[in-house]
């Protein structure tokens, strides 16, 4: 049966595919290199030989960038941004889910519908309301319009992953510490959340890189400058430098080089704890 | 007295925190857009109730219907383009990184790599690679003795939006892949040798056991990919502009509703229409949630047990 010919056929087909893959992967993957090797080189370089590698490798064009383009006040500001929102949203929806998988009340069930009904709605739908209320609260202009904007349209992806961790978890260890005399807040901090880690890993994964890549809020709250978050600063930095061009490939790089080594280096995690949501949903 | 209580009410502490933050500024704000439309607004201002009107406009008035309508219609085109991409070549794709040979998992890494770039980043650097005369792509293409194919991709309103749909899918499709192929690993073998038993061919075997066994994954992204899209507002803005140049070819519900909404920076500073744009609102809020209501029925009907 599996004469010379048939492994002949496997091998040309093995290899065939191969290189199928491998040309799809350049499609993918050229661009980025295009933009990493273009942030080394001068604009005239760009534009006179836009494939070759650089003739010489300029740093100098993110240090400018960096300084001149106030790269560095961006950078922080959506640190703190991300981080804050982050660190909310683990606390907040870890308690809730806590409160929703592990007591009984009247309810529960339709505390965790009416979280669950958010997943699907995109918070965007709400902006003139929220921005409203942002005014009101005088909250524009603050970074905490942002934080509270993303904390609250996190909550129900967070609370749906989290409730589904916490279920998993057997009662007994819980009735047993209760009889140990652990009041609920220590059962929560100190037996619960250790073992719901990878579920709060996924968590802090879903919803921060968004935040970090995020636009559209910053766009629409922000408008002091050192205020503004790397997706809005590139916006401005862009709309000045537009003939520059390996200024701008050297801010696109800087802005993108946070999660592209960040998936260099976890791209496991990264990817499980990305698809998490919506294979759960 | 006051300490049993709390003491029995204790989960209410765990919950209350994080409840008010989501009804305060997510369930809120959603629910007052509808609100928000049956009024009428004079910028910011809330005036008088009345009714439907801001819907009619919206739907029958000049020129907002007919953005409305072009809007829309490239929503759709946008989200066809999308899925027919996705459940093709995502999925087959995902068939073959499911058989895990040698050097896939790099391969496979490559193919999601642009989906951790934001959408801005992505925007600028395809405006720059797309640029008609400096651009690498039109000098890849000279370079390759294409070069009368050269063209202005994203300044012609014939290829404008397709050049959009496609760079969205170059960010997206590594997504899709992934979410297919855990599907596919999903699948047990047993199945298989089942169907080689019975004589099925590949081909055969891919589409009555494959495809029912992976229906669900293939469902759940279609759905995921419509609410992103009907929603979808930062690349266009990014690389055509708040009103989807060239005249309103890339526009879309969001750029739609944003230029509605906050006024319009690149014409001049039109304010913005706070009523209309909350029709605008509530017709997304209807369509997404008729589209993914639907959908995930008849995804719950279609899931198939052997």
């Amino acid at each position: 049966m599996h004469s010379r010919g048939y492994l002949w056929q496997r091998r040309i087909r093995e290899t065939l595919t191969y290189f199928l893959l491998i040309f799809f992967a350049l499609i993918f993957v050229y661009p980025i290199f295009l933009m990493i090797v273009s942030a080394f080189k001068s604009t005239r370089e760009i534009f006179a030989d836009p494939f070759g590698l650089p003739a010489v490798w300029r740093i100098e064009n993110f240090v400018a960038v960096w300084s001149r383009a106030r790269f560095n006040i961006y950078f922080v500001n959506s640190i703190v941004v991300t981080l804050v929102s982050t660190i909310s949203v683990l606390l907040l929806s870890s308690l809730a889910a806590f409160a929703l998988s592990r007591y009984k009340f009247r309810l529960n069930n339709f505390l965790y519908i009416f979280f669950l009904a958010g997943i699907m709605i995109p918070i965007r739908l709400g902006i003139l309301p929220l921005f409203v209320l942002m005014r009101k609260l005088n909250l524009l202009n603050t970074h905490w319009s942002l934080i509270l904007t993303y904390v609250a349209s996190g909550m129900p992806m967070s609370v749906f992953l989290l409730t589904g961790f916490f279920k998993t978890i057997p009662k007994d260890l819980e009735y047993s510490a209760r009889i140990d005399g652990c009041s609920d807040l220590r059962i929560f901090y100190q037996i619960m959340l250790p073992l719901v880690r990878p579920g709060l890993a996924t968590v802090a994964m879903v919803n921060s890189i968004p935040w970090w890549n995020d636009f559209f809020f910053p766009l629409l709250y922000i408008q002091v400058d050192r205020l503004k978050t790397i997706p809005l600063g590139m916006t401005l930095f862009f709309g000045q430098y537009m003939t520059d061009w390996s200024l701008l490939f050297a801010g696109m790089v800087i802005s993108s080089i946070p999660l592209l080594i960040m998936y260099l280096a976890m791209s496991k995690q990264f990817i499980s704890g990305l698809t998490a949501g919506a294979l759960k949903g | 007295m006051a300490k049993r209580w709390a003491q029995k009410h204790i989960y209410l502490f765990f919950l209350l925190p994080g409840l008010l933050i989501y009804v305060l500024f997510m369930v809120y704000p959603l629910t007052s857009a509808i609100g928000y439309s049956l009024y009428s607004w004079d910028g910011m201002v809330k005036g008088v109730f009345q009714g439907l009107e801001n819907f009619k406009v919206v739907l029958t008035q000049n020129p907002y219907n007919i953005r409305f309508w072009s809007a829309f219609r490239h929503n759709w085109i946008f989200f066809g383009i999308t899925f027919l991409l996705q459940s093709t070549l995502g999925l087959f794709f995902a068939t073959l990184f499911t058989r895990e040979k040698k050097g896939y998992n790099l391969l496979q890494a490559a193919y999601f790599a642009p989906y951790t770039l934001s959408m801005v980043v992505v925007g600028f650097l395809w405006l720059l690679l797309l640029n008609p005369t400096w651009g690498p792509f039109n000098k890849g293409l000279r370079l390759i003795g294409l070069g009368h194919h050269a063209k202005s991709w994203l300044g012609q309103t014939g290829t404008a939006l397709y050049s959009i749909v496609f760079v969205n899918a170059w960010r997206w499709l590594g997504f899709p892949i992934l979410v297919f192929k855990a599907g596919l690993q999903g699948i047990s073998d047993e199945y298989y040798e089942a169907a080689k038993v019975d004589g099925a061919n590949a081909w055969q075997a891919f589409i009555r056991v494959t495809l029912p066994l992976v229906l669900p994954n293939i469902g759940m992204v279609t759905i995921l990919t419509f609410i992103w899209i009907f929603n979808t507002f930062d690349l266009v803005f990014i690389m055509q502009g708040s009103s989807g140049n060239p005249y309103y070819s890339t526009d879309l519900l969001g750029t739609f509703f944003y230029r509605t909404a906050f006024g319009d920076s690149t014409t001049g500073g039109e304010p913005g229409q706070t009523g209309i744009a909350s029709a605008i609102a509530v017709l997304m809020f209807l369509i997404i949630s008729f589209v993914s209501y639907f959908g995930i029925r008849s995804l719950r009907k279609s899931e198939v047990e052997y």
